[in-house]
């Protein structure tokens, strides 16, 4: 395996920025990672090797004539595949959008190519971001590097299990109830969901609107904050784009640090009925995080016992209306029944063979969500359990800088365990979903390998709206005490994939 | 007990336009049951009064000036079109024939 | 599809009292759509005033016009509607091909304006106060054109095609509440009701208004109920209805055949029924059933809309007098006769004359142009009068040359023919056309001497006092001048040269 993977995104910046590795390199590089592992974890759903090295090009070119480059130019990096891009097909995981070409780019796309990283392909996840394991991908589940018989989380398993498989330093996810943070605990690596609004959707095929949103997936906190520091900012073409800067994580990450900051414990997220030794890990961090100097205060969030209720109204109901332009007309897959069809014969057999399983049985939920006589009882009440929720955090971080929780109740689980039990594999997203009902910003970092069956366990940090600043500070802090015990990085403990 | 049947899940299916078998129909009556008993205790903890959040962050007034901005070429908007006739979208007949 | 039995109109509403209900949609002429910048014009190219918004693909958002709101709370307040304070939009769910999303963005419980009033004057002098329940901001669909099968019709084509030109175009849809006690006026009152929206959007300048091009369209919606009873009928609403008359005919078409049907012991369905121009009737459309399930809910890609008191009362300050009271001011300072005044009302020709008025033409030379010759030519020419190529500016000139005795009638007509096709404004084409009158006494007089040399009988009976003899010399000293001379300066100076000589 080559070095040049190993390293951090920060790393491969400072070597191609002093000139000692090009960014021809450090792309070839991984495009060899990719060809060597990607078959077996099965990460991309199409990969762009050539495109990403006409791109390094570019960039050494330019470097070598002495141009002043964006931060994290010749950077590679892979996109999850329900982002809109020109160059690749963009299926989100459904044979309804097989081989269709976007005509325009996404905002976060548009950012990545002003920012010169060469983008090696269009990542694998649940058919438009809805499961929690990729196992509802039309095109077949992603594995976690650490155990091939394990799902890499959902629904952004193909961009965790990208990252921790080496076969990009950084990728792009979106979150909608914890699908880049929970492929990140279960992977071991690092995901951000940032402010709502903080990352622009434009481009962003939508699953729930008032739910998602766009972050970075990285092997370490610092990486992840050069990540949102180029994706973040406000985007004229997103009405709920935030209009103010959050500020720089990069500095808020160097500068990170736990002493004097109150972390409150969720009494409802604080473990009960989650796997041993996910316990075990979590209750190792927070004794780190006192003996660092911080304080842990308990919190009381009694509404989050409705979190994934509300979550399953408000987001098949949003999602039901998202997806009806999956219709036959204008793009994607048109099924045309014998005979002579109406347009609404036609709509409907191509839906009913375009979509999987899970995104027709949301669909299903949410148009009954939504229908007349059921509002009230289930899309408005759900509403209305999100006022408790942000009602929750307020009073929480009013006692509290930062929360904290396990990322997961389980470590990765493995193929088959879930996939035809809808609310158990619910239950995944019960720690990761509150923040996007609120908004607020979201992190997860790897905290250690459960004793049960040596796979990572995730801790979860939860910050105020636009305060996502702080997620890196805390995040950078736990993560550099931990990687002091360990003398490396939870990731060199991954077992290396030497598959063909 | 849920008032899921497996009527409502066809007209369900009618209005979001898909043509489930009768095997899904069977399938998502039980499914759909078990899920909507589950988020019914909802109504548990809210009441009239609860303010409903239909957007997490307090934004208002967003609006974009009355500037033409660049469209898309007839042949980008068809690009991904299935089917197409004389710089239109073509689909079958709207109404059965009568 | 038989045609429908029809009761006697007055036999109907004796029988029934008559409720009105009427949906109007303004198209607004913001330069670019209502969610994205698109241009809004949809005569051009099929599908070429499109992007990912309005074509609805993959992970586009709107954002909303400024323009566009401020236009509909300047609609709202025109007629006479509170401000919602914190409204927003939400999507109405169902499936179309010309809707690009398969959900129209619009608002529902939160209009952008309510609780409105309108006074409405019809024909025959009669006010009514419709009640005006919401205007809401919403966008259009795409438009269809359907292949195969007969006329283009959408029954038995064989498929159609999608333009997504007009998609996200701005709407403004304005719904009265329920309008009783019209009587046999219901129709005329729908009518006018319409024609006053149209005044207004138009005075707003926030839209074209051309009902032909569909820029005011009109739903009606029409029950019966015998007279006496309480509770409301069933009603149909009839779309499509896309002219003034067309909405006077299609109600009363409505009444009839309802009336028809009700005493027939029938009962009506309540449904969407079409309005056919050719044949004046209407036809059934689809039933309103449970597939009417829109699942309204807030529009998660958009944030609310707060007007602030200060963008209303500004907007406030700046709207145009109301039509209706510009009329009746109008009316009193131009001091037309009545049936004057409603014939340039109702010929559409109210503006252009306020206007010449404006460049200085007296009204009544205004009315005289424009009523008379530029209508008479834009009739032949199958043109509206507002196609012709005159300025009021340019009729305020060619009168202002009449009243001053440099051109007569009849060259004043030349001028405007020669302005209409283009050769400048009157008193250029006076000049280069060298049209001015003779004035020049001498020229006349020596022309007149010999008129009357020639006709030393006319001559005779002038000096008998016969002074309608005078005509003969007046005509040939005219003829003599090639029209260019003041007839009445010419009379006076033959009755001088006669008397003298």
């Amino acid at each position: 395996m080559s070095e040049l993977i190993k390293k951090t995104a920060a790393e491969l910046v400072a070597l191609m920025a002093k000139g000692e590795v090009s960014s021809v390199e450090v792309t070839q590089a991984h495009i060899d990672q990719i060809n060597k592992v990607g078959d077996a974890v099965h990460s991309f759903l199409f990969t762009s090797a050539d495109s990403a090295l006409a791109t390094a090009k570019e960039v050494d070119r330019r470097r070598a004539a002495g141009e002043k480059l964006p931060t994290l130019a010749g950077l590679p990096i892979a996109v999850k595949d329900n982002l809109a891009t020109t160059d690749a097909p963009t299926t989100a995981g459904s044979k309804i959008l097989e081989g269709w070409i976007s005509p325009y780019d996404a905002t976060v796309v548009t950012k990545l190519r002003n920012e010169l990283m060469p983008i090696l392909g269009k990542t694998n996840l649940d058919e438009f971001a809805m499961g929690s394991s990729t196992e509802f991908s039309a095109y077949g589940p992603s594995k976690n590097p650490w155990d091939l018989t394990r799902i890499p989380g959902g629904s952004g398993g193909g961009s965790s299990s990208v990252v921790a498989s080496f076969q990009a330093p950084l990728a792009i996810g979106s979150d909608t109830g914890g699908s880049i943070r929970f492929p990140g605990a279960v992977t071991g690596t690092v995901g951000t969901k940032p402010t709502y609004g903080a990352v622009s959707r434009y481009g962003l095929i939508a699953l729930a609107s008032s739910l998602d949103q766009i972050g970075p997936v990285a092997r370490n906190v610092l990486d992840a904050a050069y990540l949102q520091d180029v994706i973040a900012g406000h985007d004229p073409y997103d009405s709920t784009s935030l209009t103010q800067s959050l500020g720089s994580m990069v500095e808020a990450a160097k500068s990170g640090s736990v002493k004097g900051k109150k972390f409150g414990l969720i009494k409802q997220l604080a473990g009960e009925g989650f796997q041993q030794g996910v316990k075990n890990r979590f209750a190792e961090a927070i004794q780190l995080i006192t003996e660092a100097g911080g304080e842990i205060v308990e919190v009381d969030c009694p509404s989050f016992d409705y979190a994934i209720d509300a979550y399953y109204l408000i987001l098949p109901a949003e999602a039901s209306s998202n997806l009806a332009k999956f219709d036959s007309v204008r793009f994607g897959m048109r099924v045309t029944p014998e005979g002579n069809p109406t347009i609404e014969k036609v709509m409907a057999a191509t839906r009913e063979l375009g979509f999987g399983p899970e995104v027709k049985r949301r669909i299903i939920l949410g148009t009954y969500a939504l229908s007349a006589g059921s509002f009230d009882k289930f899309y408005g009440a759900a509403l209305k359990v999100r006022t408790l929720i942000q009602r929750d955090f307020d009073n929480a971080f009013s006692k509290a800088d930062i929360l904290i929780s396990p990322t997961a109740p389980t470590t990765a689980f493995k193929f088959g365990e879930k996939v035809a039990d809808p609310l158990a594999m619910y239950l995944n997203d019960i720690a990761t979903i509150p923040a996007n009902l609120a908004g607020i910003p979201g992190m997860s970092i790897p905290i250690g390998l459960a004793d049960e069956d040596n796979l990572p366990v995730g801790i979860q940090f939860l910050a105020p709206n636009y305060q996502d600043a702080k997620l890196y500070e805390v995040g950078a802090a736990l993560e550099g005490i931990l990687e002091g015990i360990w003398g490396k990085r939870m990731i060199d403990f991954a077992p290396n994939l030497e598959v063909k | 007990m849920s008032e899921i049947t497996p009527d409502l899940v066809r007209h369900l299916a009618g209005l979001a336009r898909i043509d489930l078998t009768e095997d899904e129909v069977v399938r998502f009556t039980e499914q759909l049951s078990v899920i909507v008993d589950s988020v019914a205790k909802i109504a548990n903890i809210i009441d009239a009064e609860t303010p409903i959040t239909s957007h997490p962050i307090p934004l208002a007034n967003v609006f974009r000036e009355d500037v033409v901005l660049p469209s898309l070429t007839q042949e980008q908007a068809l690009s991904g079109a299935p089917d197409q006739a004389q710089g239109r979208f073509r689909v079958s007949a709207i109404l059965d024939e009568e | 599809m038989a045609k429908a039995n029809l009761m006697d109109y007055e036999k109907a509403l004796e029988l029934f009292e008559v409720v009105i209900g009427l949906e109007v949609h303004v198209e607004l002429n913001t330069k670019t759509k209502m969610f994205c910048g698109c241009r809004n014009d949809f005569g051009d190219e099929p599908n070429t005033n499109v992007c990912p918004v309005c074509i609805g693909l993959p992970g586009s958002l709107p954002v909303v016009n400024r323009k566009a709101v401020e236009s509909s709370i300047a609609i709202g307040l025109a007629i006479g509607c509170k401000i919602e304070a914190n409204g927003g939009f939400s999507r109405k769910n169902y499936f179309y091909p010309d809707l690009a999303k398969n959900y129209q963005t619009s608002q529902f419980k939160d209009p952008i304006a309510y609780d409105g009033q309108l006074e409405v004057e019809v024909p025959s002098g009669n006010k009514f106060t419709v009640q005006i329940e919401r205007a809401h901001m919403e966008e259009d669909a795409g438009k269809l054109t359907h292949i195969g099968g007969a006329t283009g019709r959408i029954q038995g084509a064989e498929y159609s095609l999608v333009d997504y030109n007009r998609a996200g175009v701005p709407l403004v849809e304005i719904v009265t509440r329920p309008i009783l006690g019209a009587g046999s006026e219901a129709p005329e009152l729908a009518a006018a009701y319409v024609r006053s929206i149209r005044e207004i959007v138009k005075a707003l300048n926030v839209s074209e208004a051309r009902m032909e091009r569909g820029n005011v369209r009109c739903d009606a919606n029409v029950s019966l109920r015998p007279k006496g009873q309480e509770k409301l009928g069933t009603r149909t609403e009839t779309k499509n209805v896309n002219s003034l008359r067309s909405i006077e005919r299609a109600v009363r078409y409505e009444i009839q055949r309802q009336a028809q049907i009700l005493a027939d012991g029938g009962s009506i369905i309540q449904e969407t029924r079409h309005w056919h121009e050719d044949k004046g009737s209407t036809s059934s459309g689809r039933p309103k059933s449970d597939a009417d399930d829109y699942r309204y809910f807030p529009e998660p890609d958009l944030v609310p809309v707060q007007p602030s008191i200060e963008l209303i009362e500004k907007l406030r300050s700046e709207l145009p007098e109301n039509p209706a009271a510009k009329r009746k001011r109008l009316a009193g300072e131009w001091g037309f006769a009545e049936m004057e005044f409603r014939d340039v009302v109702n010929a559409g020709l109210m503006d252009f004359i306020e206007e010449a008025v404006a460049e200085g033409a007296k009204p009544q030379a205004a009315r005289k142009w424009y009523s008379g010759e530029i209508a008479r030519i834009a009739n032949s020419e199958d043109k509206d009068v507002s196609e012709m190529n005159i300025t009021p500016a340019q009729v305020a000139e060619l009168a202002r040359l009449v009243e001053s005795g440099k051109i007569n009638d009849r060259i004043a007509r030349e001028v405007l023919s020669a302005v209409l096709a283009g050769e400048g404004n009157p008193d250029e084409i006076v000049t280069s056309r060298n049209l001015e009158v003779v004035s020049d006494d001498g020229a006349l007089i020596a022309a007149i001497d010999e008129a009357l040399a020639k006709q030393p009988d006319v001559l005779e009976k002038i000096r008998e006092g016969k002074l309608q003899a005078a005509g003969a010399v007046i005509g040939a000293v005219m003829q003599a001048m090639k029209g260019q001379a003041d007839a009445a300066r010419v009379r006076e100076l033959v009755l001088e040269r006669a008397n003298r000589a």
